[in-house]
This record gives C-alpha cells, sequence and structure tokens, in this order.
C-alpha cells in the first residue's frame, strides 16, 4: 500500500516537475509508437479493405493466417528483427540496430496485423450490406475499397487505436532491438522495466502512471478531435 | 447518340442453386420502351430474374444477350432493391455516388444531386446522415440515386413492399416520369393495383418459368393458365 502511494506521489512530482528525463522519454514512446501506427495504418487498412472484397483461393487461409498473427509474441518478432539488422545480419549495412527506427520497424510488424485483422473484421460486415448496391453500380475495385474505408472511418479509427494501445504498452520487442539506451532508446515501457530491476518501484509505478494517462489522453483526444457518438451513428 | 442497349434477349437461361433450377430455362425478350412488371409468389424466381438481367447473377446455361458492347451494358442500367441500401453518408452523397464513380467531377455531381433531393422532396435534410430516414425516404433516396445516372434500363424489385400508401405514391411518380423520359422500366410486384396503373404488359413467373406474358387488361381480365387464375384471384398458389 506505501508504494501505492509513494508511486503516486512521484508521478505527480515528476509529472508537477516537468521532469526532463520524463519528458524525454515519454515523447521518444510516442514518437516510436505513433510513427509505428501510422505505417501499420497505410498498411493494414488498406489490405483490410482488398481482403474484404476480394475473392481468391486461398482466402479463408489468409484470414485465419492473419488473425493468428495478431498474437505475435513481440519477444520473438524483437528477436526477428534483431537478427535481421544486426551487423551480420542481411540489413546489417543499414546500421539501424539499438535506434529508434528499428523500434519502429519492429512495431510495426507486431501492430499491422492487429489493425489489418479488425479493420478486415468490420469492412467486412460493411460489404456484405453493400455488395449488391456497389456491384450494379459498376464500381471498380479500388472504388469499392475506398467506399468501405470512407464509410467505415470510424471503426477503422477503433482498430488503429487498438494497435496504438498494443504499441504504446510493448515492451519485449523494444527491449530487443532498441537495448533501452539512456537518451537514446528509452521509452516509458523499458525504463519502468529498469527501475523495478533496480527496485525503485515508486519511480517505476510514477512512471506506470504516466504511461497510462498518456494512453488514456490520446485516445480520448482522437474520439473528440473525430466527433464519435456525436454525428451519426457510425 | 450512342447506340441503344436493347432489346435484351434471353437464350434458354437457367440460374441454379446446388441442384435446384431456380429460373428457366427461358426464352424471351425485352423491346426498347414501356413497363413490364413481374407478378407470382414468393420463390417464383422474379428476384432472380431481374439480377440475371442486371449482370448480378449468371446463368449456369444459355445466355443473355444485350444489343450492345458488354462494357457499355450494365453502366447503363440501374437496379431498385427491396430493401434500399444506403450507402453511411448524407443524403446527397448518397445520390451523388453513381455520378462519383462515374468520373463526374465532384462539383458538377452535387448540383445534380442536389436537384435530385429537391426532385424527392428530402431537400430539406439532404446534408444529413441517410441512416436516419424513414424507409420511404430511403426507397425514394434510392430511386433517386438510380435515376441519377439516366439509365436506359430501370430495374425494380417490389420497391415499395414495405411503404405506405403516401411513399407508394411518391415512388410510382418517379417510375412515371422515368418511364416518359423513355427510361425501360422492368419490374416486380406482389401489388396487382400497381400493377395494373403502371404496367403495359404483365408476366406472370411461377416456378421459375414465365407462364403468361400479355397486355395488363388481357392478363388481368382473361388470364389463360390455371396458375394466374388462381393468383389473381387471390388463392394461395403452393
Amino acid at each position: 500500500m506505501n508504494d501505492l502511494l509513494a508511486g503516486l506521489q512521484s508521478a505527480f512530482g515528476l509529472i508537477i516537475h516537468l521532469d526532463h528525463d520524463l519528458v524525454e522519454i515519454s515523447l521518444r514512446s510516442l514518437q516510436v509508437t505513433v510513427s509505428a501506427v501510422l505505417i501499420s495504418a497505410a498498411i493494414g487498412l488498406p489490405f483490410g479493405a482488398w481482403l474484404s472484397v476480394t475473392r481468391f483461393r486461398y482466402r479463408r487461409f489468409a484470414i485465419a493466417l492473419l488473425n493468428a498473427l495478431m498474437g505475435l509474441p513481440p519477444v520473438v518478432v524483437g528477436l526477428f528483427v534483431y537478427i535481421l539488422l544486426s551487423r551480420s545480419g542481411p540489413f546489417g549495412v543499414l546500421d539501424l540496430l539499438f535506434t529508434p527506427t528499428a523500434m519502429i520497424i519492429a512495431q510495426v510488424i507486431i501492430v499491422t496485423p492487429i489493425i489489418a485483422s479488425i479493420a478486415h473484421q468490420s469492412m467486412r460486415d460493411l460489404w456484405f450490406l453493400y455488395h449488391d448496391l456497389l456491384i450494379s453500380i459498376k464500381t471498380t475495385k479500388w472504388q469499392r475499397m475506398k467506399a468501405l474505408l470512407w464509410d467505415g472511418r470510424r471503426s477503422l479509427l477503433t482498430a488503429t487505436l487498438t494497435g496504438f494501445g498494443r504499441g504504446i504498452g510493448e515492451i519485449g520487442a523494444i527491449m530487443i532491438v532498441g537495448g533501452n539506451i539512456d537518451h537514446l532508446t528509452r521509452v516509458l515501457t523499458t525504463a519502468i522495466a529498469l527501475e523495478v530491476g533496480k527496485g525503485d518501484f515508486p519511480l517505476a509505478l510514477g512512471l506506470g502512471i504516466v504511461l497510462i494517462s498518456m494512453a488514456i489522453l490520446i485516445n480520448l483526444a482522437i474520439h473528440i478531435l473525430s466527433r464519435t457518438e456525436r454525428e451519426g451513428t457510425w | 447518340m450512342v447506340e441503344t442497349i436493347l432489346p435484351v434477349e434471353l437464350k434458354n437461361a437457367i440460374v441454379r442453386k446446388g441442384e435446384k433450377d431456380i429460373i428457366g430455362p427461358l426464352d424471351l425478350s425485352f423491346g426498347a420502351t414501356g413497363c413490364s412488371i413481374l407478378i407470382g409468389p414468393n420463390g417464383a424466381g422474379k428476384t432472380t430474374f431481374l439480377r440475371l438481367l442486371h449482370g448480378l447473377e449468371r446463368t449456369n446455361s444459355g445466355a443473355v444477350r444485350w444489343a450492345a458492347k458488354k462494357s457499355d451494358v450494365f453502366s447503363r442500367q440501374s437496379f431498385v432493391f427491396q430493401s434500399p441500401v444506403v450507402l453511411r453518408r448524407s443524403g446527397i452523397e448518397n445520390i451523388a455516388y453513381p455520378l462519383y464513380v462515374r468520373g463526374v467531377a465532384k462539383k458538377a455531381a452535387r448540383t445534380e444531386a442536389e436537384k435530385w433531393i429537391d426532385e424527392i422532396g428530402l431537400g430539406d435534410v439532404g446534408c444529413y446522415d441517410a441512416h436516419v430516414f424513414s424507409g420511404g425516404e430511403k426507397q425514394k433516396l434510392a430511386m433517386a440515386r438510380a435515376l441519377i445516372t439516366k439509365p436506359e434500363v430501370l430495374f425494380l424489385d417490389e420497391p415499395t413492399a414495405n411503404l405506405d400508401g403516401a411513399s407508394t405514391l411518391e415512388i410510382e411518380r418517379l417510375i412515371l416520369a422515368a418511364r416518359e423520359a423513355g427510361t425501360r422500366i422492368i419490374m416486380a410486384t406482389h401489388d396487382f393495383g400497381q400493377a395494373k396503373r403502371l404496367a403495359d404488359e404483365i408476366l406472370f413467373m411461377y416456378r421459375g418459368k414465365i407462364r403468361e406474358r400479355k397486355p395488363t387488361d388481357a392478363f388481368f381480365n382473361t388470364p389463360e393458365t390455371e396458375e394466374a387464375h388462381k393468383f389473381i384471384r387471390g388463392d394461395l398458389l403452393l
């Protein structure tokens, strides 16, 4: 109980004094995850739409695989990216290991299947409604995808925010490819792990509270900006 | 003036679902003008027949032949479904959508859509999400969306099945106006009154086949087949 109170105190202390290190690692957390989510959305949303409007032989298999990839263990993804980016790996020359870029790459691999799968789920339902009309109007495949992406934008936002939630709290992969280097690749989650390891529970808890508050604030901000639950029912 | 896509001709056309023949074999054709109405009990194949002509279904054997190139045919017809499909957009955007798809500039498409939304009497609510519209309003929206492309052929699948008298009247007014403007109407309905008001000819469909095809008055006054006779009298056709 004392630890919890101390954690709260330390969280307030950090926030009120705008602790320089705290601001830095919070911003890096955001930088890594927001970049990863934007890239993932740019890949995952059109892919989900494409999967909804396209019939091909192994479609069911592709969907099952995509759903399974939602549960990719981050540690394994981290290891995989580590091997690819390490000096002896195929992309070693790019010198990306232990940089925020490497962390973004790892998170893109984790987040893209989540966004694509949830997006596909909702657009498939929408496609079921639109199917006859859009075929009747003689739309091209690209126009169908565009209609689904635009008319399903609210649920796609949810898909994207789910991806963000997964990314911002993720530690397994970014710890491996980022290395938790102070002032370079340290983010909130890796910092918490470090403080726990050192036995500084109040600081770890304080960072945890900052992390959770940040996730909530971002979600709220996006919902307010996109006026969910205000205009229309979708 | 581009050549017309009509007449359309069905040659020995059959549509199968599983083992069962849903419709066919059908041999008939539709000329360039007028209003043909399909009547018949549920499950007779009216919807499948309309969808086949419109290209939403394929024949398992036989063929549907239009007078023009295939690439032209389907973009010059429209289909109004029994339960209107409404896009998750405003009323105006719903109506303008087929024009966007055809590559009409956004501004021109919206201007045209505004004309149509006034025409169907929804001008005041055109900027609202179409999902809050009533059933009748949604169907009028679907009519406007079907007509905005100035189709040569308009298919309607029981467009007034769930509507009240006033809405039905509105829809019928739009159908008649389209017909006046030279659009070929091919429509299914369960409403004999509507068939009498709108149709030039009646096609009586039963168990996947066209059992009778006659001018409206002749059909209702002197049906030839036993089934048509029963159907008009209001007996249950099993």
